[in-house]
C-alpha cells in the first residue's frame, strides 16, 4: 500500500500501461502529473517519446497523429487547456483514435479560478469521448488501465476525470499493481489505421453528405453512417467497459463491472445522485440522515458517456425522490447530471421527484451536512409539489 | 450499404485515378502536339520534356513525342505556354463549350 | 548529377483526375515534392487546398500516407507522426507537413513554432498561394500589400505580407529554403538536399493561383517567373547559417542583379486592381531594399 495523491496515481498508471507518446502541457491542477510523466521518461523508467508540447491543442493534435501511426498515447488538461482542444476532441473521436486523456477537473473562467468543479468536462459530453468519473485515487490508478482495455477494443478515446486538488493533490492509500499483471490485462495496441508508403492510405479527408463509391467498386459511407457508427460504438461500449471492470476484479481484486457505484440503496425511498469525489461525500450525508430515520441511498456515477440509461432506470425504481448534485450547470437549464437522469427516466414507469443542486462550483467546499440538509429541504418540498423544479437551486450565499 | 468493419469505421481512403471524375470535361481547349515541331520527336531522343515537367496535373507522358491523356487533362494550357519551340496549340474544345 | 526533365523520376505520386484548378501552381509543386521524396513519406495536411487536392473519402488522389489535420494543428500532427514512428521504432520514411499560406502564416504558426523550437524531425513545407483560396480568397498574413481579397474587398490589403521564412530562420533551423512552383527543378533539388537533413526543415514555395490572383490559368508559370524576376520572390536556402542565393535569382544576381520593374507584375494580375500609385513606388523601393539585402547575405556571388 503506498500513500499516493490523485496526480501520482494517474502518472502510475499512464507509466505501467506503457504509453508510447505522451505530450501534455502544463496546467494547474494537473501540472504535477505532466512533471512525473517526464520525470519517468528522463529518468528511463517509461520508454516513451515524451512531447513538451506548446498548448493544449498541439497535446492532442500530437496524440492524434501518433495514434494514428499505432502508438498508445496519453495526454492530461484541466479546464481551459480542456476548452483549448474542444476542436481536437471532435477530432479524435471523429477519427475513432484510442486516446487515454485525464482530466484533473477544473473550474473556467471567467473569472479565475483554479479550484474544483466539473464544468471542464461537462461542457465536451458531446464530442464523442467516453467519460468516466473517479471517486478516489485508488479509482484514478485502476481507471487509467481500464482505460485503454476499453479505448482499445472500442476504437473510441478516453477521458478518466477526477477532481482537482480534492482528489489530485490529496493523499490517500493506493495499491499499485505489479507490471507483470498490468502487462497481462493489458494487450499491445492493434491499431485500425495504416500509414505505409508501401499501403498509402489517407485519414480524415472530406467526407461527403451522401455514400460513396470507393475504388473497389463498393459503396461507401457518408458522412452521417460513419457518425451512427461512433455512437453505435459508444452505446455498444457499455459491455465493453463491464466485461473489462470484471477482468480487472479476477487479476488485480477490485471489481469495476458497474456503470456507477450504489450504496445503502437496497431499501432507499430517496436517492442521490453526484459524480467523482462528491460521491464520496454523499455516502456520509445519506449515513447522516439514515441516523434520522429517512432512508437514503446513494447513486455514484462512474460511466457519464454513455449515460448507464437502463442501469440507472433499474437502480431509481424504487426511488420516490431524486436528489441530484449537480458540480456543473449547463447555463440557461441546469445541471447535467439531472438532465440526463430526467432523460433516462422520462417514458419508464419511474414516477419520482427529482430535484438538482448546483454544489461547489469553482472549489467552494461542500459538505456532507449541507448534502444532507438539501436532501430534507427537498423532501419537504415534496409537501407543496411533486412537479419536477424549472431550475436547479444552489448551495451558495444568494 | 458500407461496412462495419474496422476499415471504415472512421475515413480511410484508398489512391484512385479520377477523384474528381474524368477531370478532361473541365476543358474548354485542348492541347495538340504537333510532333514536326516538338524536339524529342524531330530529335527522336529523349530531350526536352518541358511539357511533362509543367504539368500540374501529370497527364503528360514522358515519351517520344509525349502524349496527353485526354479523359483528365483540364486543359490549363500550361504545356503550351512552357513549350519552347511552340509544339502544343490549344484548339477549342467543341463538345465542351457552350 | 543535377536533376533536369530529362533525367527527373518518370513515377508519379498524384494521380490525375484530383480536384485541384486547371493550372494550379500547388499541384505542380506538390507533385515534383513527392518526386523529390520518392513517395517514402508519411504527409500531415490541415485545411487547405491540398486537402481538396488529396480528394474526398473514400478516394484519395495521391498515393502517399496521410492524416488531415485540423487547421490550427500541422506543426502539432506532424510532430506526433515523428514521435509515434520514433516510439514504433519505424525509420527511413520522411514525416512531411504539408500546409498553405493560411496554415502556417496565421491560424497554424503557433503550432509550427513549437515544433520547429522543439526541432522534431520532420520537413514542413509551406505553399504560399498567398491567401485562404481553397475558400475563395480571403485575406492572409502572405497577401501581398494592395491586393483585393474576399476580406480586403474594396481598399486592398494595407499591410505588407508577412515573412514566414525569416521567421522560421529565426527559430536555428538546420535548413530553410525558399522556392517557386515555376522553378520544379531548384523545388526538387532542394526537397531532395532537406530530406538528408535531421530536424525540423521550411521550405516555402510561391504557388501563384489563378482563380484567386485573378489572372488566366495558362499563365501559372509566367507570373512565377515575374515574380523571381522582379525580386518579389528571391529564391534562396539556409544550411546551418549559410545563405545561398540559388536558380534564377542566382542568374539574376550573376547577370548584373538588375530587377524587372514590379509595375508590369501588379497591373497584369486582377487582385491588383485597386493597387494605388504610391503603393507600387513603395513595394519597388522594398523589393529593391530587400533585393540588396540578399546580395549582401549570399556567400556563393
Amino acid at each position: 500500500m503506498h500513500i499516493l495523491d490523485g496526480n501520482q496515481a494517474a502518472a502510475i498508471a499512464a507509466k505501467m500501461s506503457r504509453v508510447q507518446v505522451v505530450a501534455a502541457y502544463p496546467i494547474t491542477p494537473q501540472t504535477p502529473l505532466t512533471e512525473q510523466l517526464s520525470q519517468y521518461v528522463e529518468e528511463g523508467q517509461l520508454k516513451a517519446e515524451y512531447v513538451a508540447v506548446e498548448s493544449e491543442h498541439s497535446a492532442m493534435a500530437v496524440c492524434t497523429s501518433a495514434s494514428t501511426v499505432g502508438a498508445r498515447t496519453f495526454t492530461a488538461t484541466s479546464s481551459h487547456g480542456l476548452a483549448y482542444m474542444h476542436e481536437m476532441l471532435h477530432w479524435a473521436a471523429g477519427a475513432r483514435l484510442p486516446i487515454v486523456m485525464a482530466c484533473v477537473n477544473r473550474a473556467i473562467g471567467a473569472p479565475w479560478n483554479v479550484l474544483n468543479d466539473q464544468q471542464d468536462s461537462i461542457s465536451q459530453r458531446d464530442t464523442g469521448w467516453i467519460q468516466i468519473y473517479c471517486r478516489n485515487n485508488q479509482d484514478i490508478l485502476d481507471t487509467v488501465i481500464q482505460a485503454y482495455r476499453i479505448a482499445e477494443s472500442v476504437y473510441v478515446p478516453v477521458m478518466v476525470c477526477y477532481d482537482g486538488y480534492i482528489l489530485s493533490h490529496t493523499e490517500m492509500p493506493v495499491d499499485i499493481p505489479e507490471q507483470v499483471d498490468v502487462d497481462r490485462y493489458l494487450p499491445p495496441y492493434k491499431p485500425h489505421t495504416t500509414l505505409d508508403p508501401a499501403n498509402p492510405k489517407n485519414y480524415n479527408l472530406v467526407t461527403l453528405a451522401n455514400p460513396r463509391v470507393g475504388v473497389d467498386g463498393k459503396l461507401c459511407h457518408g458522412y452521417m453512417e460513419l457518425r451512427y457508427l461512433l455512437q453505435e460504438a459508444l452505446q455498444n461500449s457499455r459491455e465493453t467497459i463491464l466485461q473489462a471492470g470484471k477482468e480487472f476484479n479476477d487479476i488485480f481484486g477490485r471489481d469495476y463491472s458497474c456503470m456507477f457505484w450504489e450504496e445503502r440503496n437496497e431499501d432507499a425511498e430517496i436517492t442521490i445522485v453526484a459524480m467523482g469525489s462528491l460521491a464520496s461525500e454523499a455516502i456520509v450525508a445519506a449515513d447522516m440522515l439514515r441516523e434520522e430515520g429517512i432512508k437514503v441511498g446513494v447513486l455514484g456515477l462512474r460511466v457519464f458517456r454513455p449515460f448507464p440509461k437502463q442501469d440507472v432506470v433499474q437502480a431509481l425504481r424504487k426511488s420516490r425522490l431524486i436528489v441530484v448534485f449537480d458540480k456543473n450547470i449547463s447555463y440557461g437549464s441546469e445541471g447535467a447530471t439531472c438532465s440526463e437522469i430526467k432523460s433516462a427516466l422520462y417514458g419508464t414507469y419511474i414516477n419520482a421527484a427529482i430535484r438538482n443542486f448546483i454544489v461547489g462550483l469553482g472549489g467552494r467546499d461542500v459538505k456532507a451536512r449541507e448534502l444532507a440538509e438539501a436532501t430534507k429541504k427537498a423532501i419537504s418540498s415534496l409537501k407543496e409539489t411533486v412537479i419536477n423544479q424549472d431550475y436547479p437551486e444552489w448551495i451558495c450565499h444568494i | 450499404m458500407g461496412t462495419r468493419d474496422c476499415n471504415h469505421i472512421c475515413d480511410e481512403s484508398s489512391p484512385g485515378i479520377g477523384e474528381a471524375g474524368r477531370t478532361g470535361e473541365w476543358r474548354t481547349h485542348l492541347p495538340v502536339i504537333d510532333d514536326k515541331r516538338c524536339t524529342a520527336s524531330k530529335l527522336n531522343k529523349p530531350t526536352c520534356f518541358l511539357c511533362w515537367l509543367y504539368c500540374p496535373e501529370a497527364v503528360v507522358t514522358k515519351s517520344i513525342p509525349p502524349t496527353i491523356d485526354l479523359e483528365y487533362c483540364k486543359g490549363c494550357g500550361i504545356c503550351a505556354e512552357v513549350c519552347p519551340v511552340q509544339a502544343i496549340t490549344m484548339i477549342p474544345e467543341e463538345k465542351n463549350l457552350g | 548529377m543535377k536533376a533536369n526533365a530529362v533525367n527527373l523520376i518518370e513515377k508519379e505520386w498524384i494521380l490525375p483526375g484530383n480536384r485541384t484548378c486547371p493550372g494550379c501552381a500547388l499541384s505542380l509543386a506538390y507533385r515534383h515534392t513527392l518526386k523529390a521524396l520518392e513517395g517514402q513519406c508519411i504527409v500531415t495536411v490541415p485545411a487547405s487546398c491540398a486537402t481538396v487536392l488529396h480528394g474526398m473519402y473514400p478516394i484519395t488522389a495521391v498515393n502517399v500516407p496521410c492524416v488531415n489535420t485540423p487547421f490550427a494543428s500541422t506543426g502539432a500532427s506532424a510532430t506526433g507522426l515523428v514521435a509515434g514512428l520514433k516510439a514504433l521504432g519505424r525509420k527511413g520514411i520522411t514525416v512531411l507537413a504539408f500546409a498553405g499560406d493560411g496554415g502556417t502564416h496565421d491560424i497554424g504558426i503557433q503550432s509550427l513554432s513549437g515544433a520547429a523550437e522543439r526541432q522534431y524531425d520532420f520537413m514542413y513545407i509551406c505553399y504560399d498561394n498567398e491567401g485562404y483560396m481553397n475558400t475563395g480568397n480571403q485575406r492572409s498574413g502572405s497577401t501581398p500589400l494592395g491586393a483585393v481579397s474576399g476580406t480586403t474587398p474594396v481598399l486592398g490589403k494595407q499591410q505588407y505580407q508577412k515573412d514566414m521564412t525569416a521567421i522560421m530562420e529565426a527559430h536555428g533551423l538546420p535548413y530553410v529554403a525558399t522556392c517557386s512552383a515555376s522553378y520544379p527543378l531548384d523545388l526538387y533539388e532542394k526537397v531532395k538536399k532537406a530530406k538528408t537533413i535531421e530536424g525540423t526543415r521550411f521550405i516555402h514555395i510561391h504557388t501563384p493561383c489563378p482563380p484567386g490572383w485573378l489572372f488566366p490559368f495558362s499563365d501559372t508559370i509566367k507570373f512565377g517567373e515575374m515574380a523571381v524576376e522582379t525580386g518579389l520572390v528571391v529564391l534562396y536556402e539556409i544550411e546551418d547559417g549559410i545563405f545561398r542565393i540559388t536558380s534564377a535569382s542566382e542568374s539574376l544576381a550573376r547577370k548584373g542583379g538588375n530587377l524587372q520593374p514590379v509595375r508590369e507584375y501588379f497591373k497584369s494580375q486582377g487582385r491588383f486592381k485597386t493597387i494605388t500609385e504610391e503603393q507600387i513606388d513603395e513595394l519597388q523601393q522594398w523589393v529593391n531594399a530587400r533585393w540588396k539585402q540578399c546580395l549582401n547575405r549570399a556567400t556563393n556571388l
